[in-house]
C-alpha cells in the first residue's frame, strides 16, 4: 500500500515539474491536450467504468463547458487572462446541471439502447449550437484574447488541466471507497438483483452520470480557453466521445489509473503525430492498429493485464488456501461440488482500484 | 395472521396468461411451500410479490400494508427478502462486498455519497452471517469464483443482512447436490426457528414436504390447492395438475408426489 501512495507522489511530481523541464510550446501544448484528455477520461470512467453504462455522448457535457466559458467571458467582459479561469468550475456546473435531466431520461432503458440514446442526445447538442443563432453558428465565438508570450501561454493551462486530474482521479478514488460507488459496480454486475436487495439504482445512477459530467464541463471550458475560439463541430466532436471511451478502454474499464494511462498514451500520441508528420488522420490507422493489439491479448486493458501478471500467482495460492479451509471446516461444498478454479477469479478481477 | 399475502392477481405476457386470480397466503412464523408444474406461474407470482413485475389485478400486501406495484427495492426495505431461481450474485465482486449490498436499505439512497462502503459493525454482521451459511472462509475471494452451490448460499447470506421477515426463496435445492440440500434446510429450519417467514418455490418434494407447514399447488395460473403437506399427498387433483398434461415421466411424478 505505501509502495503504491509513493508512484501516486512519483508520477503526480513528474506531472508537476514537467513545464518547468519542458518549455518548447510545442511539447506544453501536446501537455496540455494531455492533461484536458487524462481529466475526461477519467471521470468517463468513473461513471461508464464503474456502472458498465458505456456513454457516448460527453461530448454534449465538454461543448456545454465550452459554450459557457465563451459566451460567459463574452457577455460579461471579461478582461483576457487569468480572472478567466474562475469560468472553469462554472463550465462543470453547468454541465452537471444539464446532465441531471438528460440522465434521468436516459438512464430509464438499459445498456445497449442507452449507448444509442447518449450519441443522439449529442447530436441535438451539435445541432442546436450550429443552428441557435446566440452560439454565432458554424462560425462559431471568440473568446477574449490572452495575449500571454508564447514561451509562457501553456503553463498556467497545463497547471489548471492538471488540477482537474487530480480532482477527477480522486473524486474517482473516493466513489471507489464509498457505499455509492459500491452500488454503481453492483449495478454492472447485476442491477435488478441490486435493486432488489434495496440499491436505489435509479437515483444511483443518475448521480453518478451527473458527477461524471462535472469534468468533462470544466475541461470542455479550460479547452475554450485555451484555444482561444470554438466551433461547434470542434467542441461537439463524436471522436471526442469515442476518444475518451478508448483512451479507458485502452488503460482499464473500472480502473483508477487505467484511464489516466490510456488519456495520456493516446493523446500525447495522437498530438505528436499530428504535428510530427503534418497528417491529422494518420494516428488512426495507428490506433486502429493498437486497438486490435489490445483487444487480442489483454481484453481488459493494460493496466489490469499487468496486475494479473503480478497478482495471479498469489490470487491462485490465496484461493486454494481458502477453498481448502472451506473444505475443511463446517463448509458445505461437498465432492460433487468443487470450487471452481482460481483462473475465474483473475479473469473477472476487475473492479479493484488498479 | 397472514404476513404476505397476494388477493386475486392476475397478469398476462402478451396472449399469454401467466397468472389468472390467483391468490396465497403466508402465514406469520410459517415456512409456506408453492409447487407446481413448469409454466404454472410460480416464478411470476413472486416477481409479482417482490414488485418486479407489476400485476394487470390484484393485490400483495406485506404486514397489513398494500405494497401492489411497489418496487423491488422499497419491497425489499420493508422487509420482504428473495432469492432467485438461477442464483444472482455479484460476480466481480468480492463475497464480502456482495453481502454489504443490501446494508444500505433502510438509509436515504443519498447517504451512500458520504460514507464508506461498510462500518466495522456492518462486516461483522456480514462475516456472522458467512459463517452461518459456512462461506466464512471465502469472504474475500471474487464471488464469481464460487461454485454453485457456494453461490446458492450466498444469496441467502447476503438477503439475510437486512434482517427480512419473510424471504421468498425460489428453487433453493435446485441443481445442488444431497448434502448442501441438507445444510440449506436446516438453516431455513434455524432461522424459521428465530422468527423468520418463509415461501419457497421448489420441485424437490422430499423437501418441500418435510420442510413446510402448508405447501399450496399452483396449476396453469391459479392456486389449485392449499393444505398440509399430508393433504396435499392425498389430494388427487394435485396428481390430476402433475399429469394432466400427458407428461413423459408420469410415474415418476406419481411417486415423488405420493411418496414423499
Amino acid at each position: 500500500m505505501r509502495a503504491r501512495n509513493l508512484w501516486w507522489l512519483v508520477a503526480l511530481a513528474a506531472f508537476g515539474v514537467f513545464p518547468l523541464v519542458v518549455t518548447n510550446p510545442t511539447y506544453t501544448t501536446i501537455a496540455v491536450f494531455s492533461v484536458i484528455f487524462m481529466a475526461c477520461a477519467s471521470s468517463w470512467n468513473m461513471f461508464s467504468g464503474y456502472s458498465g453504462y458505456i456513454a457516448l455522448g460527453s461530448a454534449a457535457f465538454y461543448g456545454s463547458g465550452a459554450y459557457t466559458m465563451a459566451l460567459l467571458s463574452i457577455h460579461l467582459h471579461m478582461a483576457p487572462g487569468a480572472a478567466m479561469f474562475w469560468l472553469v468550475p462554472l463550465g462543470g456546473l453547468v454541465a452537471t446541471v444539464l446532465a441531471v435531466p438528460i440522465g434521468w431520461i436516459a438512464l430509464r432503458v438499459r445498456r445497449h439502447t442507452f449507448v444509442v440514446i447518449t450519441i443522439a442526445i449529442f447530436f441535438v447538442f451539435q445541432l442546436s449550437a450550429i443552428n441557435f443563432g446566440f452560439t454565432g453558428g458554424t462560425s462559431g465565438l471568440n473568446l477574449p484574447f490572452i495575449t500571454w508570450g508564447y514561451q509562457y501561454y501553456n503553463v498556467p493551462f497545463y497547471y489548471v488541466g492538471l488540477g482537474l486530474v487530480i480532482f477527477a482521479t480522486a473524486l474517482s478514488a473516493l466513489v471507489r471507497r464509498s457505499r455509492f460507488g459500491m452500488q454503481l459496480l453492483a449495478i454492472r454486475d447485476d442491477e435488478d438483483r441490486a435493486l432488489g436487495l434495496g440499491v436505489r439504482t435509479h437515483a444511483v445512477k443518475v448521480t453518478g452520470f451527473a458527477l461524471s459530467a462535472f469534468t468533462v464541463g470544466a475541461a470542455g471550458a479550460l479547452y475554450a480557453m485555451f484555444v482561444g475560439q470554438i466551433y461547434p463541430q470542434f467542441v461537439y466532436d463524436p471522436m471526442f466521445d469515442i476518444s475518451i471511451a478508448l483512451m479507458t478502454f485502452l488503460g482499464g474499464l473500472g480502473t483508477l489509473t487505467g484511464p489516466l494511462l490510456g488519456g495520456l498514451v493516446l493523446e500525447a500520441g495522437q498530438q505528436y503525430l499530428t504535428i510530427q508528420f503534418s497528417n491529422g488522420s494518420l494516428y488512426l490507422i495507428l490506433f486502429g492498429a493498437l486497438f486490435l493489439l489490445v483487444i487480442m491479448f489483454m481484453p481488459q486493458g493494460v493496466v489490469v493485464y499487468i496486475r494479473d501478471r503480478v497478482t495471479r500467482r498469489a490470487e491462485r495460492e490465496r484461493a486454494a488456501v481458502s477453498a481448502n479451509d472451506a473444505a475443511a471446516g463446517d463448509a458445505p461444498p461437498p465432492a460433487g461440488d468443487p470450487p471452481a478454479p482460481a483462473g475465474v477469479a483473475h479473469d473477472v478481477a476487475v473492479g479493484g482500484v488498479a | 395472521m397472514a404476513l404476505l399475502t397476494a388477493t386475486g392477481i392476475s397478469k398476462s405476457f402478451g396472449g399469454l396468461q401467466a397468472l389468472r386470480t390467483c391468490s396465497l397466503a403466508v402465514e406469520k412464523g410459517s415456512i409456506a411451500g408453492l409447487i407446481g408444474p413448469n409454466g404454472s406461474g410460480k416464478t411470476t407470482l413472486f416477481n409479482v410479490m417482490t414488485g418486479y413485475v407489476r400485476p394487470d389485478a390484484g393485490t400483495v400486501t406485506f404486514d397489513g400494508t398494500d405494497i401492489t406495484g411497489a418496487r423491488p427495492d422499497r419491497v425489499f426495505a420493508l422487509g420482504v427478502g428473495r432469492t432467485f431461481q438461477l442464483t444472482r450474485i455479484f460476480a466481480r465482486m468480492t463475497v464480502l462486498e456482495n453481502m454489504l449490498i443490501a446494508t444500505q436499505h433502510d438509509e436515504s439512497w443519498w447517504r451512500g455519497l458520504l460514507r464508506s462502503k461498510s462500518s466495522a459493525s456492518e462486516v461483522d454482521t456480514a462475516m456472522e452471517l458467512l459463517g452461518f451459511v459456512g462461506i466464512g472462509g471465502l469472504a474475500h475471494l471474487q464471488a464469481g469464483a464460487l461454485s454453485y452451490g457456494q453461490r446458492k448460499l450466498l444469496e441467502l447470506a447476503y438477503v439475510l443482512v437486512a434482517n427480512p421477515d419473510v424471504i421468498l426463496l425460489d428453487e433453493p435445492a435446485g441443481g445442488v447436490n444431497l448434502t448442501l440440500i441438507n445444510t440449506i434446510a436446516e438453516k431455513i429450519r434455524a432461522l424459521n426457528a428465530t422468527g423468520t417467514t418463509f415461501l419457497i418455490v421448489e420441485h424437490n418434494m422430499e423437501f418441500v414436504m418435510s420442510l413446510c407447514d402448508r405447501v399450496t399447488v399452483m396449476h396453469q395460473g391459479c392456486d389449485l390447492v392449499t393444505g398440509t403437506p399430508a393433504e396435499i399427498r392425498a389430494d388427487p387433483r394435485v396428481l390430476d395438475a402433475y399429469l394432466g398434461g400427458g407428461d413423459e415421466d408420469e410415474d415418476e411424478l406419481h411417486e415423488a408426489v405420493a411418496g414423499a
